[in-house]
């Protein structure tokens, strides 16, 4: 029956999909911003950090957001703060996610010891707040980049996901077609990857937007302390960089309001997202 | 249920044991030697900058073999000894965290149990109703996806600036001295407002959309179906559904305090609120490594500690756990 049904269910799956409007609002909007990182930095007259001209310029036709108090550009440096910011997003919440799944995946699968203990790995992970070690890191390294601060952020990001796939594989793990699986001597890597995942690709997908929309934030919060990357202009450091030297009081509002409003349309557009699948997979929350 | 709590408090100590680790081997294994770097900042001659280096590894103890110095890490911390700051030099850190710690409690219990019970009863009474749900729920979307900084920043503007309604830094009045009288305590409660606000929005968006998911997934259930077929009144169902609701909620509170604490850390350097997250700023841009172990440490024990208070308040109000532990083992 599964592989009769397979190619209609598949249109219904994207006929439900295209039908919701959580899902069509949040896509939207991601997309949008995608579409503004990678065309903003050729379409912006200046450097992130040249001297564009007047300081603490309102926005105009010269300069779209404005200027800073250095007379840099705000809306190159907000593009290419919107680059680094899906370049986390990406690198940082899919590390994450795929430690998570690894982590999840062994223990339910293999049960007994190993889940024993990597059941208390995640635990430990869990309770330490990530922000705290990730600061403490950054505050040795002199010279840190996106890519070093992605893999931060992802390692140690993927507890509560390893948490979620366990559940789930310890619930797959003794259905009929599992065992089926063991009895022809299938191998247990080959059992989860082709029988265990894709009973989960819905909610790993969702999983994935949860930790891209997390990996953001964190690295937003970590930017914001002067602990970002040392060598790009990051969203969470035009906050950072705003507050340091007086926007508040200069009333320089198109510094600090542009990176915060991309921050989070982009994460709420996330979260959207994530609900507007999840009603798209799950028959019983669509709405009629 | 002494089960459940030894394997809790067994996971605990591991975990202090590992913070406190990790609080000792980062500063000792990552690239770069502070007190190089200190001499080097201080411009001497190589002659006096090599008393001097010999001087500060023997004042830190970084001259003795390693193990002994992580034994004495751990006996100093035991004795409370954090060593002694570098931003406010003769202070011992101990005392500088000591004085900040009440900011935090005064700020951050309140928003976390305020945002709580708001966020859940709110979108409990949002769920399933269509016009709610389509007005209110997207700004729940918005506020939990909000950085705290942002919404920080935000405030302090609108509210402090523009408007000149509430101040936006410090925790009382830079002319006044803590005292206890009626005008300090108007200071202080005025300065903690804006704050508050920031935490408790942002907390109360994502507490409320939790619930208003929830929920629908447990009026979906078959219990509830059966009970409204049974003619049950709509409200005792959806009561029924917020009893069982509730507990992941409690069990996100948390997962969630690590999130809170990263909030709470920006939202105080925002308002240059004397908390610990200011502490830590002062920490790093003043290099006060011994600061930034001691905020990490008292950040650990806190966390820790109120993990504990949540399993306490899970084992109150979910009775299966109290039954079932006996059983399960």
């Amino acid at each position: 029956m599964q592989t009769v049904t397979k190619p209609k269910k598949k249109n219904e799956l994207l006929f439900f999909a295209l039908r919701n409007t959580k899902l069509r609002i949040g896509l939207a909007i991601i997309l949008f911003f995608v579409v503004l990182a990678i065309v903003g930095p050729h379409l912006a007259k200046y450097k992130p950090n040249e001297f564009a001209g007047a300081q603490n310029h309102p926005p105009s036709a010269e300069y779209w957001f404005g200027t800073t108090s250095f007379g840099d550009d705000v809306f190159s440096q907000f593009a290419s703060g919107l680059g680094a910011a899906f370049e986390v997003g990406l690198l940082g919440g899919g590390i994450g996610t795929l430690i998570g799944l690894l982590v999840g995946f062994v223990a339910g699968y293999r049960g007994g010891l190993i889940d024993e203990f990597l059941n208390m790995l995640t635990n430990i992970v869990l309770v330490i707040p990530a922000l705290m070690v990730l600061l403490i890191i950054a505050v040795y390294l002199k010279a840190r980049g996106v890519f070093i601060e992605s893999i931060f952020i992802g390692c140690f990001a993927w507890p509560w996901t390893a948490r979620a796939v366990r559940a789930q594989t310890f619930s797959l793990r003794t259905r009929d077609f599992v065992d089926m699986a063991r009895i022809s001597a299938m191998r247990p890597l080959k059992i989860i990857a082709t029988e265990i995942a894709p009973n989960m690709m819905s909610y790993l997908l969702l999983v994935f937007i949860l930790q891209f929309g997390g990996a953001i934030l964190t690295a937003a919060t970590l930017d914001f302390i002067g602990l970002g990357p040392t060598n790009v202009i990051s969203l969470g450091l035009m906050m950072n960089n705003a507050v340091i030297y007086g926007a508040l009081i200069l009333g320089v509002w198109w510094w600090f309001v542009p990176p915060g409003i991309a921050i989070t349309a982009i994460v709420g557009a996330l979260y959207v997202t994530n609900v507007g699948l999840d009603e798209a997979f799950n028959p019983k929350l669509r709405e009629m | 249920m002494r089960q459940y709590f030894g394997r809790k408090l067994l996971i605990y100590f591991i975990t202090f044991f590992l913070a406190v680790s990790i609080d000792w081997l980062i500063p000792r294994f990552m690239p770069g030697n502070p007190v190089q770097g200190m001499i080097a900042r201080a411009n001497l001659s190589a002659e006096s900058a090599k008393m001097i280096y010999s001087y500060y590894m023997q004042a830190f103890g970084l001259n003795i073999p390693i193990w002994q110095q992580y034994l004495n890490f751990w006996i100093a911390i035991f004795h409370g000894d954090f060593g002694t700051s570098i931003w406010l030099f003769p202070e011992p850190v101990i005392k500088i965290i000591k004085d900040a710690v009440p900011y935090d409690i005064l700020l951050l219990l309140p928003a976390i149990l305020v945002s709580w019970f708001a966020g859940n009863h709110f979108g409990a009474f949002a769920a399933r109703s269509k016009w709610l749900d389509n007005t209110i729920l997207p700004i729940g979307y918005i506020l939990t996806a909000t950085p705290y900084m942002w919404l920080g920043i935000l405030l302090a503007w609108a509210l402090g600036i523009v408007v000149h309604i509430f101040p936006f830094s410090g925790a009382y009045a830079y002319s006044m001295m803590p005292s206890f009288t009626w005008g300090f305590i108007w200071s202080l409660a005025v300065h903690w407002v804006l704050p508050f606000l920031s935490l408790f929005l942002v907390m109360f968006g994502g507490w409320a959309i939790g619930m208003r998911n929830l929920i629908i997934y447990e009026l979906e259930s078959d219990y509830s179906h059966y009970l409204l077929a049974l003619g049950t009144p709509r409200k005792l169902v959806r009561k029924y559904a917020f009893n069982n609701a509730v507990l992941p909620q409690v069990t996100g509170l948390a997962l969630q305090l690590g999130v809170i604490v990263a909030g709470a850390l920006v939202t105080e350097i925002v308002f240059s609120y004397p908390g610990i997250g200011y502490l830590i700023l002062q920490a790093i841009q003043n290099e006060d490594y011994f600061l930034l172990q001691g905020c990490f440490l008292f950040i650990i024990i806190g966390v820790l500690l109120a993990n504990f208070a949540i399993d306490v308040v899970y084992v109150l109000v979910d009775p299966r756990t109290r039954i079932g532990m006996q059983g399960e083992g």
